[in-house]
């Protein structure tokens, strides 16, 4: 019985001093453990790097009334980029064009939204004034579609996108009602509702949307709201600056310069 | 504890689990991680296929044309304007050829005279400017050219060249109402060109007893307008139609 037991001690003892040689090692080697870890981090982070961080980005559009030539050019590519369907009454964007004439009567078309440009006006006569307006989602800050989306599939991202999840769209059509600016409509494949996304999965790789892209006439500006200098900063710095239906209280992020009192 | 409360806790037990249960299968995973929906979404709308590659994808092959194209009046017309949706060519250039609208209808979209357009932008009148002809014929869309009426005042006074070029008065030379000095040319802030200063001029062709042609509009110079001069209210460069 005994001898086992001291054999026990003895082994016991000899891990003992094995194991203080380990640790003794293990001091030894701790600052390379440390320089190893530290490499892995700042692999890590360098890999993270390029990622998109949609917290630091506030996304928001400029247009110059008094630029657009009401081409359609950015109508076709929004639907080129898109997907939208090609038929009429499906817009992400579309072109109205105002004419207002002496008596302060105002008519209002977009045939086609503008996509194949406008037919000449019937006549001249009794013009006051007349202009184009480019419309889109406003991407409001308060968005009342947001609000009243009973599933939630309509949300404002970080970045002050609104999207839709059309995964999760029951096509209930509230947010098409809820909208001021009647820029949502139902997407006749899918049944869900669709809009302006600022071409999320374009401004997300660091490219243009895809109407301020092809606009020839630079009457469309895009930038990040929160940098200091971004051509949507400077934009709003040098142009007198009117959202649409501000008494909403939608607050939109699409600034117009140079808008008419008649435009809604 | 009495047999109907023990029932109860049992009804109770089976209905929380029920529920969590059904939450956690009708719930998808992402919901409610960034705020009332589903975080996934976003990465899919992100993940969506890019159709437009951008104005600087073109210039890695296209360096000549790129070049012309960025010294010339269309340099802030993007490529994919006109040769539409390039990023599949970018990918794969020989089995995705972009189209290049060659046709006449295709200018007049942008060029097409319009009054709702901005004044000064450069339009013509698509059924008399050089009719059947396709505009690429006399200008290179990549460098287009300013227009040539009237030739020479319109090198520094194009937005007014532009203007009269689609206004009733497109036929009349500057001069017919600016005598301009040959030294105006040389050193223009020296020399003005002069303005016509009474309403007598605009009479020589629009008064009622003028003897110019009959299809000028007439006034009478005694009794319209008043104590304004003409262009108060009429705007020579465009007089409006009625």
């Amino acid at each position: 019985m005994e001898k086992p037991i001291s054999d026990n001690a003895g082994s016991q003892e000899a891990i003992c001093e094995s194991r203080r040689d380990f640790l003794y090692t293990c001091s030894l080697a701790a600052p390379l453990l440390l320089l190893a870890l530290q490499a892995k981090l700042v692999c890590a982070f360098a890999a993270s790097e390029p990622a998109y961080n949609p917290r630091e980005h506030r996304y928001g559009m400029g247009i110059d009334v008094s630029r657009c030539i009401g081409c359609g050019r950015c109508v076709d590519a929004c639907k080129n980029e898109n997907d939208v369907p090609r038929e009429p009454f499906y817009f992400r964007t579309w072109v109205e064009r105002y004419v207002i004439n002496s008596a302060g009567d105002t008519s209002v078309d977009s045939p086609n939204g503008g996509i194949s440009g406008f037919p000449a006006t019937s006549s001249e006569r009794g013009i006051l004034r007349t202009f184009f307006v480019p419309k889109l989602c406003n991407q409001c800050d308060d968005p009342p579609c947001v609000q009243v989306c009973p599933v939630g599939a309509t949300f404002a991202t970080e970045d002050g996108v609104v999207l839709v999840d059309r995964d999760y769209c029951i096509c209930c059509r509230y947010c098409v009602q809820a909208c001021p600016y009647g820029a949502r409509f139902i997407d006749p494949r899918t049944r869900t509702a669709d809009k302006c996304t600022f071409c999320y999965h374009r401004v997300t790789r660091g490219l243009l949307p895809a109407c301020v892209e092809v606009c020839p006439t630079g009457a469309r500006v895009f930038g990040d709201i929160k940098q200091r200098s971004s051509p949507l900063a400077r934009f709003t710095r040098f142009h007198k600056i009117h959202t649409l239906k501000p008494h909403m209280n939608t607050k939109p992020k699409v600034y117009y310069a140079d808008l008419d009192e008649e435009v809604r | 504890m009495p047999q109907q409360l023990a029932r109860l806790l049992v009804v109770f037990a089976v209905l929380t689990g029920g529920l969590v249960v059904t939450r956690h299968l009708l719930i998808p995973k992402t919901f409610g991680q960034r705020g009332h929906y589903r975080a996934a979404a976003v990465t899919t709308i992100q993940e969506l296929p890019v159709r437009y590659a951008g104005r600087e994808a073109c210039a890695d092959c296209h360096a000549d044309i790129v070049g012309l194209h960025g010294k010339g009046r269309h340099q802030t017309v993007s490529c994919e304007v006109c040769h539409g949706p390039a990023a599949a060519h970018t990918l794969a250039p020989v089995e995705n050829q972009l189209p290049a609208p060659r046709k006449r209808a295709y200018c007049p979209l942008c060029h097409g005279y319009d009054p709702s357009r901005p004044t000064g932008f450069p339009q013509i009148d698509p059924v008399s400017h050089n009719p059947m002809k396709p505009c690429i014929t006399c200008h290179n869309p990549h460098q287009p050219e300013p227009p040539h009426v009237p030739e020479e005042c319109g090198a520094c006074h194009g937005e007014i060249a532009r203007t009269k070029a689609v206004s009733r008065h497109a036929l009349l030379p500057c001069t017919q109402c600016h005598k301009t000095p040959v030294q105006h040319k040389v050193t223009p802030r020296l020399l003005h060109p002069d303005k016509p200063r009474n309403r007598e001029f605009c009479g020589q062709c629009h008064a009622k007893d003028a003897g110019s042609p009959r299809e000028i509009p007439r006034i009478d110079l005694a009794t319209h307008g008043g104590r304004y001069l003409c262009w108060q209210c009429h705007y020579p460069h465009m007089p409006e139609v009625d």
